[in-house]
């Protein structure tokens, strides 16, 4: 019995540390439980602080790249002002370009003759087709006479241009004054007043002047007068005027040789017989 | 390469134009005095454009065109008329022979080059 007794005090007593036992497991499982939640919060933590770190990073590198996109954006306008400014000096050449072509033509032909009647031609072709003037006449002095006499005309007839005085109207108070003439209402004269000009121009070879270009209507198209024009007047005033008394000179020069040769021909003859 | 036939009886004209031409990429110029003059040169030359004046003498440009576009071989050139008269009455005339446009003096190269670079790259394209 007392043998019994022991046997179940002993059994008791494993029981209850197989309890305890049992309290203990459950105690460290839990533990265990919360350990492995700290670890995944420490884990997240981590992970979290890296994801900062990357954040931060990415956020310099934008600033950097905005940075570097406001100063793309710069240049870019930079570059664009440079090609307008590039776009309107190009103009300014093409237009420099046609000018100089023109001027250069025109001064060509002006002195790619010495026949007095081919310069005059050449003249009236740079009045009607660089120009743009209908109808105008070119005037010459007559130095014994001190009249301006038409020796040219295009859109009218030559003979039917009275003789100007030096110093009478228009005409004649550009040849004495050797100023161009520019009427206001260059665009308004349809009709041919011989009186009333639109334009003068005298022809200068430095302050000795020889004669007038006058223009009395321009082409339907020619609205007004641009710079190349005012250049094509100067270029005329000089060097038509140059061409035309240089011509006048070597065909008067060309006649007279003739006739000496003529003379000296017959004078030959007459020896030999 | 194309060759550009300047059809003028003014010598100061025919210059000018001949620079103008000269500008055009691939462009050379040959140049004619009147009708006549101009209608040999397209027999000797292949012609990709023209640019005739219409008062000349010998032959006028209104002339010219028309035997030009009545010519099968020669029919589809570009022709630019280019003349002191602006007045609608010629370019009427021009327009009704078979030119393709108008120009009129004093010419703006700038304008004349635009126009010509424009019928060129038609002719091109058609004929491809």
């Amino acid at each position: 019995m007392e043998k019994e007794n022991s046997n179940f005090k002993k059994a008791d007593e494993f029981l209850q540390m197989f309890k305890r036992g049992e309290e203990f497991t459950k105690a460290l499982l839990k533990d265990n439980e919360k350990l492995r939640y700290n670890i995944v919060q420490l884990e997240e933590q981590l992970q979290r602080a890296g994801n900062e770190e990357r954040i931060k990073l990415f956020e310099e590198r934008i600033a950097q790249l905005e940075q570097e996109l406001s100063s793309y954006h710069e240049r870019f306008r930079e570059v664009e002002a440079e090609n307008r400014d590039f776009a309107l000096k190009y103009l300014e050449v093409e237009e420099e370009n046609n000018n100089l072509a023109n001027l250069y033509v025109a001064s060509y032909q002006l002195h790619s003759t010495l026949d007095f009647s081919e310069v005059l031609r050449v003249v009236l072709e740079i009045v009607i087709n660089l120009i743009g003037a209908r109808e105008f006449t070119i005037f010459l002095i007559d130095e014994k006479t001190d009249n301006l006499l038409p020796v040219a005309a295009e859109g009218l007839e030559t003979s039917s241009v009275p003789r100007v005085r030096i110093g009478q109207g228009t005409i004649g108070t550009v040849a004495r004054e050797g100023e161009s003439f520019f009427s206001e209402n260059i665009t308004e004269a349809k009709e041919v007043n011989l009186n009333e000009p639109i334009v003068c121009i005298p022809l200068k070879i430095k302050d000795h002047i020889i004669g007038v270009i006058s223009i009395y209507t321009l082409l339907t198209q020619k609205a007004g007068f641009t710079n190349i024009d005012y250049e094509l007047f100067n270029l005329l005033a000089g060097h038509a005027a140059t061409a035309i008394y240089s011509s006048r000179l070597y065909t008067q020069s060309e006649r007279k040789l003739t006739t000496l040769q003529s003379f000296l021909d017959l004078l030959k003859e007459k020896t030999v017989r | 390469m194309c060759n550009i036939l300047i059809v003028e009886d003014s010598p100061t004209m025919r210059q000018l134009i001949s620079f103008a031409v000269k500008r055009i990429r691939g462009a050379s110029a040959i140049e004619a005095n009147d009708g006549v003059d101009a209608l040999k040169k397209l027999l000797s030359n292949k012609i990709d454009l023209i640019l005739s004046d219409i008062n000349m003498p010998v032959m006028d440009g209104i002339k010219l065109i028309s035997l030009v576009r009545g010519n099968p071989a020669y029919k589809d050139i570009p022709i630019i008329v280019i003349t002191t008269e602006g007045a609608e009455e010629d370019r009427r005339r021009a327009f009704a022979v078979g030119a393709n446009a108008f120009i009129p003096k004093p010419i703006q190269t700038q304008e004349l080059i635009k126009l010509a670079n424009k019928l060129l790259e038609k002719s091109a394209g058609s004929s491809l």
